[in-house]
Formats: structure tokens, C-alpha cells, sequence
């Protein structure tokens, strides 16, 4: 099982469950704005603590209350793709790139820029670059973080309708060729249903 | 215009040294401070930002004997500090720099906490997903986001401390070449009939100084105001 999730959150009033396991490939959280998919995300990020429950991924289990383990966010080896990019603004592409990358024994660099099409954006500063070059580059940083599974937040959401298909390829050739466990949040069905060996409904 | 007498010279090295190790020695107080009343949540807080404004509010002579009630050689913390780290404060340089030091303090908690409220956690987030630690995300992200906005206030505090008139007269005395800075400097010349020119010279000195950092401070916050907009996808 790639993800071995069951918990709940509490949210402001809202108390959220969340139970599901998925196997290998691309799983999609599928739902309305506002049901909770980014929580869940930041939960099994680490970047949340449910109140209580259990999450296993790739059979590494990062989190479960009656256990009392709860791994911290910087050693849980996900590369997390924000919904709202999160690109640190104050250094160039090549520094974003490079903040996660392990020194050696990580992801190749040119494979990587070849792949996202992004090696002739090194020398800019995340504001200057255009949605779907911003996208690409979120998505190289948590690439290059070499992580152990991905978390991608409507990897869609900052890139006009001309460039969505370029990124449907991109997240198919990363479910494909690199094998990662990846978990895709999304509200649009031809989205979900193109991607996802699995889907969750939220 | 004549050039600056010694004496004159004196006043200003003295105001420059005076002003610099004050706001060296309470960055880092100033820092904590600011870190903790922007980031974290407690009982208490509320009197913690009271008294962090309170030079701000309260007379200045009245900080001043505050600080002569604590620090001089009789009262116990005074005493304390001379035996175990033979620091003394009064009639002392030290101690006009320990009472601008006080005075800075609540201008530069201000705007180092507003630089460190303005700093995107969702950015420090970020960094902790791709494996950075809380000290190295310290470091590489909030650190430089708010490293304006620090500078900013180390210039105000800068200019504040050079300033002080009340506390350190108070406390530290009005002592040529010891505590003697710019504005006492001035002080002391009012009371010699026929000294006019000299008045001009030095309140021109500190119009210049205060200028200067006032307009080296505007700029810093101005800048990292740019950096901090252009980080939208």
C-alpha cells in the first residue's frame, strides 16, 4: 500500500475524517473547493497535527496518535507541490531548486531540468516567471528534494487553460517514469479520471 | 563654516561610539523580544508589550532614575554586575550607552516585529517539506525576508540612541569626553553666553546624523516592501 491513511482533524467548528488506503501510482483526492483536501495534505505533510489517527506511507508510518509517533515535516521526505507555489521569493530559480537537494545519492539535476523543461530559468527570480513556469519550477523543487512520495495541491490551479495540458503530460511522465507514490488533490472530474489509478472522494 | 574643533571631534566620536555599542548591545534583546511577541502566544504578553513601550511613554528622566535605581553600585543588580563582570555604569560612557540602549529598545521591538509578522509562514512551511530543520529554515528564509526590516531598525535605534538627551543625563551625567554625547553637548554650550556658533555647528551635526539614518531607514523598509510583493506566483 502506498497510502495507509485514516484520521481526523479538527478545522475551526469542523471536526474532518479521513480514511483510505491506495496503492501504487497517482491516488486523486476528488472534491468541492472547501472539503478539507489541502488539510489532509498538510497532515500528511506534518505540517498539521490531526487529533488523532494514523498515516503510512510506502509502509513508513509518520504519524499515529496511539503510538505516539509524529515525524517531523523536514523528515518525512515529501515533496510537496502548493497549491500556491510557496517559491521563495528572495532567491533565484537555481537556489530554489537546490534549497531540498540532498548532496549526493539525489535525483540528477539535468535529467530533471530537461524533463520540466525548466534550464533556462535558472538565473530568475520567481516573480518574474509566468504560471506555468512558476508551476514547473514548484514541481522541480519538490522533485529534486528527492522525496519518497509526492503531494501535488491543484497543480493547475496558477496556469492558464493553454498550458494545463503541458502539466497533465509533465505530472503522467512523473507518475510513469519515476514510480512515485504521488497523492493529487483536484476538483475537476476530466482531471481526476484522466490521471488517477485511484480515486478518493472527499 | 570652521572645521570641528578636538573638543567638537571628541563630542562626536563619543556620540558615534556611544550610539553603536548601545544598539549592538540590544539587538539581540530586541530580537528576542520582537520574536517573541510576534510569533508566539502566552499569558502575559500584553505586559510584556507594555513594558517593552514603556521608554517610549514615560519621561525620559524618569526611565533615567529607574535606571539609577537598578544599576548603580548600591542597589543589589548594580553591585551584582560590578563583582561578577566588573561592569559599572555611572559617570560612565557604558552607562550613557546602557541608557540610550533602553531608550532605542522599544522603537526597535517595533520594527523588527513588524518585519517578522511580515514574513509569509507558508514560505517557512515550505522549507521544513524540503528537509530544512527550524534552525536552518531560521537561517535561509525567515532571516532574510525580515533582514530589512532588522537593518531598518538598527538605523532608527541608531539615530534614537544618539539622540538621547533625558535618561542619560540622569543617569550616566553630562560629563565631557565620558558621557558627554551630541545633544548634551549642545545642552551644556546653551548655558555659555557667546558659545552660538558652536550651538550651530553641533545641532547641525546631529540634523545630519538624524537625517541620514532617517533616510537610510525609509529606504531599507521601502526595499523590503518590493521584495516581499514580488514573491506572488
Amino acid at each position: 500500500m502506498s497510502f495507509d491513511i485514516a484520521l481526523s482533524l479538527r478545522r475551526g467548528e469542523r471536526s474532518l475524517e479521513y480514511a483510505f488506503t491506495a496503492g501504487s501510482g497517482l491516488t486523486a483526492l476528488f472534491g468541492p473547493s472547501g472539503a478539507g483536501k489541502t488539510s489532509l495534505l498538510d497532515a500528511i505533510a506534518g505540517l498539521l497535527r490531526p487529533d488523532k489517527g494514523r498515516i503510512t506511507v510506502g509502509g513508513t508510518t509518520l504519524f499515529d496518535s496511539a503510538a505516539h509517533i509524529d515525524v517531523k515535516p523536514q523528515k518525512r521526505h515529501c515533496g510537496y507541490v502548493f497549491q500556491d507555489l510557496r517559491l521563495f521569493p528572495h532567491i533565484s530559480v537555481r537556489r530554489n531548486l537546490a534549497f531540498g537537494r540532498k548532496a549526493y545519492g539525489g535525483l540528477d539535476w539535468d535529467h530533471t531540468l530537461d524533463l520540466l523543461g525548466i534550464g533556462g530559468l535558472l538565473e530568475r527570480m520567481p516573480a518574474t516567471l509566468s504560471g506555468g513556469e512558476a508551476q514547473r519550477v514548484a514541481i522541480g523543487r519538490a522533485l529534486l528534494s528527492t522525496p519518497d512520495f509526492l503531494l501535488m495541491d491543484e497543480p493547475l490551479a496558477s496556469v492558464d487553460a493553454a498550458r494545463r495540458d503541458e502539466i497533465l503530460r509533465l505530472v503522467e511522465r512523473i507518475r510513469d517514469e519515476m514510480r512515485l507514490p504521488i497523492l493529487y488533490v483536484s476538483h475537476d472530474r476530466a482531471e481526476v479520471e484522466r490521471l488517477a489509478q485511484t480515486i478518493v472522494p472527499v | 563654516m570652521q572645521p570641528l574643533s578636538p573638543a567638537e571631534w571628541e563630542v562626536l566620536v563619543l556620540s558615534l561610539k556611544v550610539g553603536g555599542v548601545a544598539i549592538v548591545a540590544t539587538l539581540p534583546v530586541a530580537f528576542g523580544l520582537a520574536w517573541m511577541l510576534a510569533r508566539w502566544r502566552f499569558p502575559g504578553k500584553v505586559l510584556i508589550d507594555a513594558v517593552v513601550h514603556l521608554p517610549l511613554v514615560l519621561p525620559p528622566v524618569v526611565t533615567g532614575w529607574l535606571l539609577l535605581l537598578a544599576f548603580s553600585p548600591n542597589a543589589p543588580f548594580g553591585a551584582f554586575l560590578e563583582r561578577t563582570l566588573g561592569l559599572t555604569f555611572l559617570f560612565r560612557w557604558t552607562g550613557a550607552a546602557l541608557a540610550a540602549g533602553v531608550m532605542a529598545l522599544p522603537l526597535m521591538v517595533r520594527a523588527m516585529r513588524l518585519s517578522l509578522e511580515g514574513v509569509d509562514r507558508r514560505l517557512e512551511s515550505a522549507a521544513r517539506t524540503l528537509g530544512a530543520g527550524p534552525w536552518r529554515t531560521f537561517i535561509r528564509v525567515t532571516l532574510p525576508l525580515s533582514a530589512n526590516g532588522v537593518l531598518a531598525a538598527l538605523v532608527l535605534g541608531f539615530a534614537r540612541s544618539v539622540g538621547e538627551f533625558g535618561a542619560t543625563i540622569t543617569f550616566a551625567s553630562n560629563i565631557p569626553g565620558e558621557t558627554q554625547t551630541l545633544p548634551l553637548a549642545i545642552y551644556s554650550a546653551l548655558q555659555i553666553p557667546g558659545s552660538d556658533s558652536q550651538v550651530v555647528r553641533l545641532a547641525g551635526l546631529s540634523v545630519l546624523l538624524s537625517v541620514a539614518a532617517l533616510v537610510l531607514s525609509e529606504w531599507l523598509i521601502r526595499r523590503s516592501g518590493q521584495q516581499r510583493g514580488r514573491h506572488v506566483i
